[in-house]
C-alpha cells in the first residue's frame, strides 16, 4: 500500500515536470510545425543560468527565500532573450521548408547550444540545492516528501491553467488557435502570422527554460542535462498528440506513472518502460491520444 | 563498367586496398569507422529517396554491433566476416518484423517511431548485465575467412570495410537503377499515383526499411571490428542524428556520397575534436545551417553540378 502510494505521489511530481518542459514543446508544434530539438538545450540553458544566478544570491548574503524568485526570473531572462533570437535570426528563414528539414535546423541549433552551454559555463557541474531543502518536508502516511516538490506541480497546474486560459478566452488566444487552424485562412482575415510565430516561440522557450530552472535545485547541473530531457519530452508529446495541450497533460501523467511504477517495481525496465507506451500509443493511434481528425486538404 | 559511378567507387577502392598497408594506424582506424558509418548513410540515401527519414538507425547499427560482438563472445565464432554476416541477418530479420509497423508511417511519424524503438533497445541494453550494461564489451576478432588476424588487424578489417562498402554502393546503384529500386522516387513523389500503377507502395518502402536495416547493421559490424569496444550509446537518439546530419551533409545525389561524405565529416570530427574539444559541435552545427540554407542537396551537389558544366 505504502509503495502504491510512493509510485503515485513519484509519478505525480514527475509527471508535473514533464509537462512544463513538454508543453512548450507541444505549443511550438501546434503553431509552427517545428519539432523542436534545441527544446532541450534552452531547458539546460534555464538550470544553468538559474543555478549561477542562485549560487551568486547566495553568496553575496542575500535572503535564501529571495531564491524562488531569481529561480523565475532567470528562467524569464532566458526565454526572453534565446527565444526571439532563435526565431527571427534562424527559423524565420526557413518557413515553408519540409517539416523533417526544420527538425535537423533545430539539431543543428541544439549542437551549438550545448557547446555555447559549455563556453559559457565550463563543464564542471552546479549544485544549489538550498530553495530545495529550504522549505521543509511533507509527509503523506509513513512518506516524507521536500515541500519544494509540491511547488513543482503547482507550477505545473498553474501554467497548464493559463495556458488552457489564455488560448480559450483572451483575444490574442483565439487568434492563435486560428493559426493552428489554418495559416493561410487566419493571415488572409488579418491575423499577423509573423508575430504569432514570434509569440509562440518565445513562450515555448520560457517554458522550456522555466522546466530547467525548476530543475536546477533538485539535481546538479552538468553538460548534456538537455540531452535526455528532450526524448523525454518527445515521448510525452507523441503519446498525447502532437500539438494538443491535454495530450500532453495525458502524456506526461502516463509517462510519469509508467516511470515511477517501473522505478519501484522493475528498476531494470525504467527507460525501456517509457519508450514502450511511445511506441505502442504510435502503433495504435499513430497520431497520438488527443490529436483532432486532420481535415483533409486537397 | 562504362557506369562512371560503379568505375569511381571501383577506383577508390583499388586506391584504398592498395594505399592501406602503408597508412598509419590512426588513419586505419579513421577509415574504417568512416567506412562503417558510410555504410549506415548509405541506407539513410535510400530511405530519403523513398522520402523517408529515420531517426532511429541507430537501432540497427547498434544491433549489427552487438550480434558480432555476441556471435563472437558466445559461440567462440570470432572470424570477422562470419561476425559481419551475422550483424547483417540479425538487422534484417528485426527490420521485417518492425517494417510490417513502420511501412505504414510517413513524415515526422515515421522519424519518431523509429526513434522510440532505437531508444527501446538503448533503454534494455543499458540494463542488461549480461551484455556489460551501459559499459558494453569488448569484441575481438581472431581470424578472418579462417585466416589468422595479427594484433588488432588494422588493415585485414579496413579491407573488409573497403569491400563490402563499395560492394554496397554499387548493389545500391543498380538497385536503384532497376524497376524496383526507381519507384522510391516515384513514392516520395506521389503514393497514389505508384499505387494506380499498380505496384505496391508499402511493399517497396518495407524492403527499402529492411535494406537500410541491413547495411545499418553491417555499418554497426564493422564499427565492432574496427574500435574492438561496443556500447549502448550506438543505439541513442544523437547517434542516430549524426547519421542523418551526415547524410543531409553529403547530399543524396549519388551512392559515392554517403561514403565519401562520411569519411570526410570523420575526419573533420577528428581534427575539430583535437583542437577544440568544446567547440567542435559547435562548428558542424553551424556547418549544418549553412548547408541548409544554402545547399539544400548537400555538398554533393556542388561537384555534380560542376561535372555538369564541364
Amino acid at each position: 500500500m505504502t509503495q502504491l502510494l510512493a509510485v503515485a505521489i513519484d509519478g505525480v511530481i514527475y509527471a508535473s515536470w514533464l509537462f512544463i518542459i513538454a508543453l512548450g514543446l507541444t505549443l511550438i508544434y501546434g503553431v509552427m510545425k517545428i519539432l523542436n530539438l534545441a527544446h532541450g538545450s534552452l531547458y539546460a540553458l534555464g538550470a544553468y543560468a538559474a543555478a549561477s544566478l542562485v549560487g551568486y544570491w547566495l553568496s553575496a548574503g542575500g535572503s535564501p527565500y529571495a531564491s524562488y524568485g531569481l529561480l523565475a526570473a532567470a528562467a524569464l531572462v532566458v526565454g526572453l532573450v534565446t527565444g526571439p533570437l532563435i526565431e527571427r535570426g534562424l527559423l524565420k528563414h526557413l518557413y515553408g521548408r519540409d517539416e523533417i528539414v526544420l527538425i535537423l535546423v533545430t539539431y543543428a541549433l541544439f549542437l551549438i547550444l550545448e557547446d555555447m552551454i559549455k563556453l559559457l559555463w565550463g563543464v564542471e557541474s552546479y549544485v544549489v540545492s538550498e530553495p530545495y531543502g529550504l522549505l521543509g518536508n511533507m509527509s503523506f502516511g509513513p512518506l516524507d516528501y521536500p515541500v519544494y516538490n509540491a511547488v513543482l506541480v503547482v507550477a505545473a497546474v498553474v501554467i497548464g491553467a493559463a495556458m488552457t486560459w489564455g488560448l480559450q478566452r483572451t483575444r490574442s488566444g483565439r487568434m492563435l488557435v486560428a493559426v493552428i487552424h489554418d495559416r493561410e485562412i487566419s493571415a488572409a482575415m488579418g491575423i499577423n502570422v509573423q508575430r504569432m510565430y514570434l509569440v509562440t516561440f518565445t513562450i515555448g522557450a520560457v517554458l522550456a527554460a522555466v522546466g530547467g530552472a525548476l530543475t536546477a535545485p533538485t539535481v546538479s547541473v552538468v553538460p548534456g542535462m538537455g540531452v535526455e530531457v528532450i526524448v523525454l519530452a518527445f515521448a510525452v508529446v507523441v503519446i498525447g498528440g502532437l500539438g494538443s495541450l491535454p495530450g500532453a497533460a495525458v502524456g506526461a501523467l502516463l509517462v510519469g506513472m509508467v516511470r515511477s511504477a517501473a522505478v519501484h517495481y522493475l528498476p531494470e525496465a525504467e527507460l525501456f518502460s517509457i519508450y514502450a507506451v511511445m511506441a505502442l500509443v504510435l502503433l495504435v493511434r499513430p497520431k497520438g491520444l488527443f490529436s483532432a481528425a486532420e481535415v483533409r486538404r486537397i | 563498367m562504362r557506369d562512371v559511378t560503379i568505375r569511381s567507387l571501383a577506383v577508390a577502392l583499388a586506391l584504398v586496398l592498395a594505399a592501406g598497408p602503408w597508412l598509419p594506424q590512426w588513419a586505419l582506424s579513421l577509415l574504417t569507422i568512416s567506412l562503417g558509418k558510410g555504410l549506415v548513410v548509405l541506407g539513410l540515401l535510400l530511405l530519403m529517396r523513398t522520402g523517408l527519414v529515420s531517426f532511429g538507425q541507430g537501432l540497427y547499427y547498434c544491433l549489427g554491433a552487438y550480434a558480432a560482438g555476441v556471435l563472437a563472445q558466445w559461440t567462440g565464432l570470432y572470424d570477422a566476416v562470419a561476425m559481419l554476416v551475422f550483424s547483417a541477418i540479425v538487422s534484417v530479420l528485426v527490420a521485417s518484423v518492425l517494417g510490417l509497423l513502420l511501412a505504414s508511417y510517413r513524415g515526422i511519424f515515421f522519424a519518431m517511431l523509429s526513434l522510440a524503438f532505437s531508444m527501446i533497445l538503448y533503454g534494455l541494453l543499458i540494463k542488461m548485465p549480461a551484455f556489460g550494461s551501459s559499459d558494453g564489451f569488448n569484441v575481438v576478432a581472431r581470424t578472418m575467412l579462417g585466416i589468422e588476424l595479427a594484433g588488432k588487424g588494422g588493415y585485414a578489417v579496413l579491407a573488409l570495410a573497403a569491400v563490402s562498402a563499395c560492394a554496397a554502393a554499387m548493389a545500391l546503384h543498380r538497385y536503384l537503377g532497376s524497376h524496383l529500386g526507381s519507384l522510391a522516387p516515384a513514392i516520395r513523389d506521389n503514393e497514389l499515383r505508384v499505387e494506380y500503377m499498380g505496384a505496391s507502395v508499402r511493399g517497396a518502402v518495407h524492403l527499402n526499411y529492411a535494406i537500410a536495416a541491413l547495411l545499418a547493421g553491417m555499418g554497426g559490424g564493422v564499427t565492432a571490428l574496427s574500435v574492438g569496444h561496443i556500447d549502448p550509446e550506438m543505439a541513442y537518439w544523437t547517434t542516430s542524428g549524426e547519421f542523418v546530419f551526415v547524410a543531409i551533409l553529403s547530399g543524396t545525389g549519388s551512392v559515392a556520397a554517403p561514403l565519401a561524405g562520411s569519411i570526410l565529416f570523420e575526419w573533420l570530427r577528428s581534427y575539430a575534436y583535437q583542437y577544440s574539444p568544446n567547440t567542435w559541435q559547435m562548428v558542424l552545427g553551424a556547418a549544418m545551417l549553412l548547408i541548409i540554407m544554402f545547399l539544400p542537396a548537400g555538398l554533393w551537389s556542388v561537384l555534380a553540378r560542376r561535372n555538369k558544366g564541364a
